[in-house]
């Protein structure tokens, strides 16, 4: 029996699951508004979803800790707020994993969103629907195999993170210490039987998770619209 | 309703223009592709905003630049058939239908729905999603889920383009009897002259974003004075040509017509227009009007008989079309039959017979 850290793997696995719900709820308003905007400026928006692609993940980490900490308006305002500041908690981690997953949510949400037949749009307004309908009938079940991915690869990016929960969330069993860490520390303590258990799981694991991807998104909706779109389907191209 | 939107593009510049009153019943918008059929449509169905103009149906203000009345698309109450239909792929042919009928209570909804899907007899797709249905059908979905809203208004941008003639004619009979029983104005945009001639109460011909004629389907279409309509009725062969003389005991006058390329000439006898000798006009002859005979025909009340080459034969569907150099070249459609009896082919020397009723003069 291999020495596995079940509470390591659970609290990382709770965390990729909260980040990729927020991700959901901030990801679908902010993907709709970058694919249907005709607002000027909206590129530089959009440079800044996808900032976190480029950037090594110690810079977002390290700016997040500062915006975090006590000596920042927003620590000092949920200092106030909670009676702590975000850097080193579990929320403070919640918040670094969404801003750190977020163009791997939001740009495959645009993508899809973007493809889906202006046509249909317009004879969803004319069939009376206002655009919170038109958005709800018509784009999300269109676009599902975007969602798919979107989801799953925010979820599979928040697993695999190293970067940012290190700098922001330290290293607190139970609270902050997700599995990348944890294999990282055993490695370092020289305890190769606890790195390989915590690896081969997280490999394990990740295998499932994409298998399960592909195999959901094998069949698209039956729309010639998405024809156009079949890179989502192999969203690590 | 007048309507003005203009579009600037490096190099390209497009206005829409149009004023016109919008009647219950079919007003079929006519002209070629990028005339602007289509973004009218799109600007009565709020998906465009116009420049300036008032858009109004009936006596209900869709839009109106001096009093900032821009209703949105889903207010409108219109029901809008696209060209390319735009049925919902992801929705069973049911769902479609009921798509538009979301503010009312669901088992009335799928009452009307039903009802709708039986009248243009669809009721057995119910259950399939559009990507399994025929042309045809789809048609129809997209008509029915259209209709069953009651719209105050229907916008057809070429529903039935891509339809075969037997189905199109079941179609526009259907679109009839609802048109008999509702009432409402019918915007129909159509390139299809046998449309124009199937449905038409009253054609609009626009071009290049205005109306450049108006009136019943056979007069705008028989007697085109102007040379856009000339083209859009199906005029294949359209000359240049000069006024020679003028036999107003005749009733005629006698034109020389120049070639593409202003080397050739021939002399052709045309109806009598007012005209001085020596003005410039266009003389339009459908292919169809042109009798082809592979002997020279004599004792005909005909007045126009050209010897020529045959310089190609080419098949379309049911019709031959054969162009025939003679000082000017022309375009003549003839049956397959006709074909394979004068057993015609490249080279064959050939003579045109054209009456002189068969030439349209317009002005140049």
């Amino acid at each position: 029996m291999m020495p596995i850290d079940w509470q390591v793997f659970i609290l990382t696995v709770e965390l990729a699951v909260i980040v990729s719900a927020c991700l959901g709820v901030i990801g679908l308003p902010l993907a709709y508004w970058i694919a249907f905007s005709t607002w000027r400026w909206k590129f530089l928006v959009e440079a800044i979803v996808a900032l976190p692609i480029v950037l090594p993940p110690t810079v977002l980490g390290f700016y997040l800790l500062v915006a975090l900490g006590s000596r920042s308006p927003i620590g000092r305002w949920c200092q106030a707020l909670t009676g702590h500041t975000l850097a080193f908690t579990f929320t403070g981690l919640v918040v670094g994993s969404i801003l750190y997953s977020l163009p791997f949510a939001v740009q495959p949400f645009t993508a899809s969103f973007a493809a889906v037949d202006r046509k249909l749009l317009a004879a969803s307004a004319t069939l009376g629907a206002a655009p919170l309908r038109t958005f709800i009938r018509v784009i999300i079940p269109l676009s599902k195999p975007g969602l798919i991915t979107g989801l799953a690869l925010a979820f599979a990016h928040t697993v695999g993170e190293f970067g940012v929960v290190l700098m922001i969330g330290g290293n607190i069993p139970g609270v902050t210490r997700t599995a990348s860490i944890e294999i990282y520390d055993q490695v370092q303590a020289s305890n190769y039987a606890a790195a390989n258990a915590m690896s081969l799981l997280l490999l394990l694991f990740s295998f499932a998770v994409l298998a399960l991807l592909y195999g959901l998104n094998r069949r698209p909706v039956d729309s010639k619209a998405h024809n156009e779109t079949s890179w989502i389907n192999s969203p690590l191209q | 309703m007048r309507v003005r939107k203009s579009y600037r593009s490096p190099g390209h510049e497009f206005l829409l223009d149009l004023e016109f009153p919008a009647p219950p019943g079919f007003t079929i918008l006519f002209g070629p592709s990028g005339s602007g059929k289509s973004t009218l449509l799109d600007c009565i169905a709020g998906l465009t905003v116009p420049d300036n103009g008032i858009i109004a149906i009936e006596d209900r203000v869709f839009f109106d630049s001096t009093a900032n009345i821009d209703l949105p698309v889903a207010r409108r109450g219109i029901g809008y058939v696209l060209q390319q239909l735009a049925l919902f792929p992801h929705l069973t042919v049911a769902k479609n239908v009921e798509f538009g009928l979301a503010h009312i209570p669901r088992s009335e909804r799928a009452q009307r729905a039903s009802e709708m899907l039986r009248q243009f007899r669809i009721e057995h797709l119910r259950k399939l999603k559009p990507a399994h249905i025929s042309g045809g059908e789809r048609q129809r979905v997209a008509l029915a889920r259209a209709l069953v809203t009651n719209p105050g208004v229907l916008l057809l941008d070429e529903p039935l383009a891509a339809l075969d003639a037997a189905t199109k004619t079941r179609i526009i009979d259907d679109l009839r009897d609802w048109n008999q029983a509702h009432s409402i104005p019918i915007l129909y945009v159509t390139h299809s002259r046998e449309e124009v001639l199937a449905l038409g109460e009253r054609v609009l011909v626009i071009d290049n974003g205005r109306i450049v004629a108006n009136g019943t389907p056979h007069e705008v279409l028989r007697a085109p004075r102007q040379e856009t309509v000339a083209q859009l009725a199906g005029f294949e062969n359209i000359f240049d040509a000069a006024v020679r003389f003028v036999h107003e005991d005749r009733g005629t006058i006698t034109c020389l017509l120049r070639g593409e390329k202003g080397k050739a000439f021939v002399l052709m006898e045309t109806p009598l227009i007012h005209a001085e000798p020596g003005s410039h006009i266009r003389v339009g002859i459908r292919a169809g009007d042109i009798l082809l005979a592979v002997a020279q025909p004599i004792g005909l009340s005909a007045r126009n008989i050209l010897a020529g080459k045959v310089v190609s034969v080419e098949r379309r569907d049911m019709i031959v079309s054969v162009r025939v150099d003679c000082g000017v070249e022309m375009e003549v459609h003839i049956t397959l039959a006709a074909r394979d009896a004068l057993r015609l082919e490249s080279g064959r020397e050939v003579w045109l017979v054209i009456k002189t009723h068969s030439c349209h003069l317009m002005a140049k």
